[in-house]
């Protein structure tokens, strides 16, 4: 600890005020270069206002300033050498790009034989056992069995939510009392469909920051009581994303995934002003693809993820 | 990612020593980094124009102060902006001239409003109130029962009313309501906490509904429930929620986590409403008022410094910190007696702990957050006591202390000649380092100065 106190023991290495100048000088250099490059190509072929004007429609539907400047970069190399020339065809051309992010990452649902384990995790508040009581719905739309499991054991009513949405639904649900063992609920239920033969099996779990070490170790915990019972479950974790969201949702999306091997996302409440962009973010570094929308608190209210609209809605245009 | 925003901050100002004078052209760099910085923290696109605008004139044409390095200096002229927009007291809350005090629970949907109202009232019975809880969510499943819950857990009363097989709707909710503030008058409740359903700003229906309740109950605070989380749309539905209701403050919720919170800085300036609670965890008791200066430290990721520097110039003596760094960054160096007399000094600040969790996360600094858990506050004592088991003479001449010495005082000071050795090893080496140290930032010079006695404190 002492060391890390003020630096390490050891004579720092000191820099010259003449590197340090070099350094300072080259940076400047750097995107002086890169600003006047940018620039020539631009005031050739597309204008300059239509670009900070698609920035900011970026920024503005949560991408984040990284993920922004670096889908920015490709679109201006992709307009020269397409020459583009004007500010709707530039536009069409963001809108691939955007698409093409989201797109890549999409992988078939992998089809499974015994009870397919859906879990849903998510921080505090984003719509977990919304979600499942309509993603309930959805697959008993395909004609398949559904039970629900009710593990968020945490949160005060909790399992009566989702008991009136497994009424909705019309689907079976496994409870226990609030305060149990949320592990202890998710076993029962997989042995249950198991037993039983149900086709799929949704998970509602209790809301955690992501920042909880403890909390989110139970998560693993959960993760591997299914795999006792079926091998290669759980077959879907779905991280339930809020919106409206900011950058946080990055480090969300990373911790997650970690704890908990998400496979994909649910963005919710897509029915406000906000545009989740940050899922753009997420499936770039991540390559986590969404797979739902929430777009009402009604039971038919959650939709398959349409990329194509998506990328049209963050640049202002849905 | 964010961790290295003030580097970044460092950097960009590295280019700026040695120039007499903030210009256009030198903080260009570091203009843009504070932008990145701030939209990183969720701050809305059209708040951090504006900021960004208000540190280039206030900056451009400053001269280049000694004492402080270009990077601190603008630092600061970051710091007090965001201190201006978020104002500078913490807020208070509004109770009615004649009870009940009706406080009204809005915002969007699983924002934290339930889980709020049962904190709020907590913290009221805490301060002497008797809070009466009533749920008008008569849409989400289990809303209702979910306050009900979260009443009985803190031993607040509730209202609970009977809907009567009712079917939900404005007529419903507004009849609870009023029933409610009824029942809170004849029990001699003082306090009535109006849980609302979330609801998009965009919902005409339900905002209007909101409206009336507003009218029916006319409440003393009608408190905007906001994840501390939300992005760049926070603005669009604080300002929409403000125009319809006339908000008086706000509540930032799940603050335990690690977002920035730049969401606060983005309601405060459309509402010009202050943040007046912050939700900390999910036990009723993580609930506290806000301080802006705090929220500002987090949103720049520089961990609490100022405030850290601030406390140390308030509660340390001045001139001997001086005089302390001084000598210690002299040719001579510090004496054991120098090194006890800081200590003294450092402890007057709070625990090391708290002292480490104030630090920035990067920089010289890095990884000391994550430490503070495991330091050892008894270290403090015991290396007070090794120094006051010397002798005047040792505490000035520290190489006269021989084995038989230091024998001696590890017999004195109840510790072993372990620990006597490690301190002397430790206090040898920091002699050294503060020596070579000179060169370093102002910044660092500053508080080291003032913070010199914590070397020794760890293992």
């Amino acid at each position: 600890m002492i060391q890390t106190l003020f630096g390490s023991l050891d004579e720092p290495e000191k820099k010259s005020i003449f590197d340090r100048m070099k350094q300072a000088v080259s940076r400047t250099r750097e995107n002086l270069e890169q600003r006047i490059e940018g620039i020539i190509a631009l005031t050739r072929e597309v204008d300059e206002a239509t670009l900070e004007e698609l920035e900011q429609s970026l920024i503005a539907s949560d991408l984040g300033v990284t993920t922004t400047e670096e889908i920015l970069t490709t679109l201006r190399d992709h307009a020269k050498r397409q020459r583009i020339r004007d500010g709707a065809e530039l536009r069409q051309l963001l809108k691939t790009e955007i698409k093409a992010i989201l797109d890549q990452q999409d992988r078939p649902i992998r089809a499974v034989s015994g009870p397919q384990i859906i879990l849903l995790v998510g921080v505090n508040g984003t719509g977990k056992t919304t979600t499942a009581g309509k993603l309930a719905a959805v697959y008993r739309s395909q004609g398949k069995s559904v039970l629900l499991c009710a593990a968020d054991t945490f949160r005060a009513a909790a399992i009566e939510q989702l008991e009136v949405w497994s009424q909705r639904s019309g689907v079976e649900l496994i409870k226990s009392k609030q305060g149990g063992d949320p592990t202890a609920v998710l076993f029962d239920a997989v042995q249950v469909a198991k037993k039983r033969n149900f086709d799929v099996v949704i998970v509602d779990t209790a809301g955690r920051l992501h920042t909880k070490g403890g909390l989110m170790a139970e998560l693993d915990k959960m993760r591997r009581i299914t795999q006792r019972l079926i091998v290669d479950a759980p077959h879907e974790v779905l991280l339930v994303m809020d919106a409206t969201t900011g950058q946080n949702g990055l480090q969300q999306a990373r911790l997650f995934t970690e704890s908990a091997g998400v496979t994909g996302i649910v963005l919710t409440k897509l029915d406000g002003t906000a545009k989740g962009g940050i899922a753009v973010a997420i499936a770039r570094e991540l390559n986590l693809p969404v797979r739902y929308v929430g777009v009402g608190e009604k039971i038919e209210d959650l939709l398959p993820f349409d990329s194509e609209a998506f990328a049209e809605s963050l640049l202002g245009g849905g | 990612m964010f961790e290295n925003l003030s580097e970044k901050l460092q950097r960009a100002f590295k280019s700026l020593r040695g120039q007499g004078i903030i210009t256009e052209e030198n903080i260009g760099d570091a203009l843009r980094e504070i932008r990145v910085a701030l939209l990183e923290a969720d701050v809305n696109l059209n708040v951090v124009k504006e900021l960004v605008e208000h540190i280039r004139i206030k900056a451009i044409g400053q001269e280049v102060l000694t004492a402080l390095s270009p990077a601190e200096q603008v630092i600061k002229i970051v710091r007090d902006e965001l201190m201006t927009l978020l104002g500078k007291d913490t807020a208070r809350f509004q109770f009615a001239s004649r009870p009940p005090t009706v406080i009204l629970m809005a915002g969007l949907q699983g924002s934290g409003k339930t889980t709020t109202s049962g904190k709020l009232a907590a913290w009221l019975q805490k301060g002497g109130h008797r809070p009466m809880l009533v749920s008008v969510d008569v849409y989400r499943p289990a809303a209702r029962e979910q306050l009900k819950v979260v009443a009985a857990s803190i031993k607040a009363s509730l209202y609970e009313g009977d809907l009567k097989g009712e079917a939900p709707g404005s007529a419903l909710v507004e009849r609870l309501a009023k029933e409610a503030r009824r029942e809170a008058v004849n029990s001699g409740c003082d306090t009535l906490i109006v849980d609302t359903a979330g609801r998009l700003h965009i919902d005409e229906d339900l905002m209007d509904e909101m409206q009336r309740l507003k009218t029916l109950l006319n409440p003393q605070e009608i408190l905007f429930i906001a994840d501390a989380m939300t992005g760049q749309d926070a603005v669009r539905s604080a300002e929409e929620f403000h125009k319809r209701l006339a908000l008086t403050g706000v509540v930032l919720t799940k603050m335990d986590g690690d977002a920035r919170g730049g969401a606060a800085l983005s309601i405060r300036q459309v509402t010009g409403q202050p943040v007046k609670f912050i939700g900390t965890g999910e036990k009723p008791t993580a609930f506290e008022p806000f301080h802006p200066d705090r929220i500002v430290g987090r949103i720049l990721g520089m961990g609490d410094i100022m405030t850290l520097i601030e406390r140390a110039e308030e509660t340390l003596d001045k001139k001997k910190s001086e005089d302390f760094a001084k000598k210690a960054l002299s040719g001579d160096g510090f004496s054991l007696e120098d090194f006890r007399d800081q200590l003294r000094q450092i402890r007057k600040l709070g625990s090391l702990q708290s002292i480490m969790k104030m630090l920035p996360s990067v920089g010289p600094f890095q990884g000391i957050q994550q430490m503070a858990d495991q330091v050892d506050e008894k270290q403090f004592v015991r290396v007070e006591a090794i120094i006051n088991s010397m002798t005047p003479k040792e505490r000035n001449h520290h190489e006269i202390i021989s084995g038989n010495r230091r024998k001696r005082i590890a017999r004195g000071s109840g510790t072993s000649v372990q620990e006597v050795n490690q301190l002397l090893r430790q206090y040898a080496q920091m002699r050294k380092m503060f020596k070579t140290a000179g060169k370093g930032g102002a910044l660092q010079r500053r508080l080291m100065g003032t913070m010199g006695g914590m070397r020794g404190m760890g293992r």
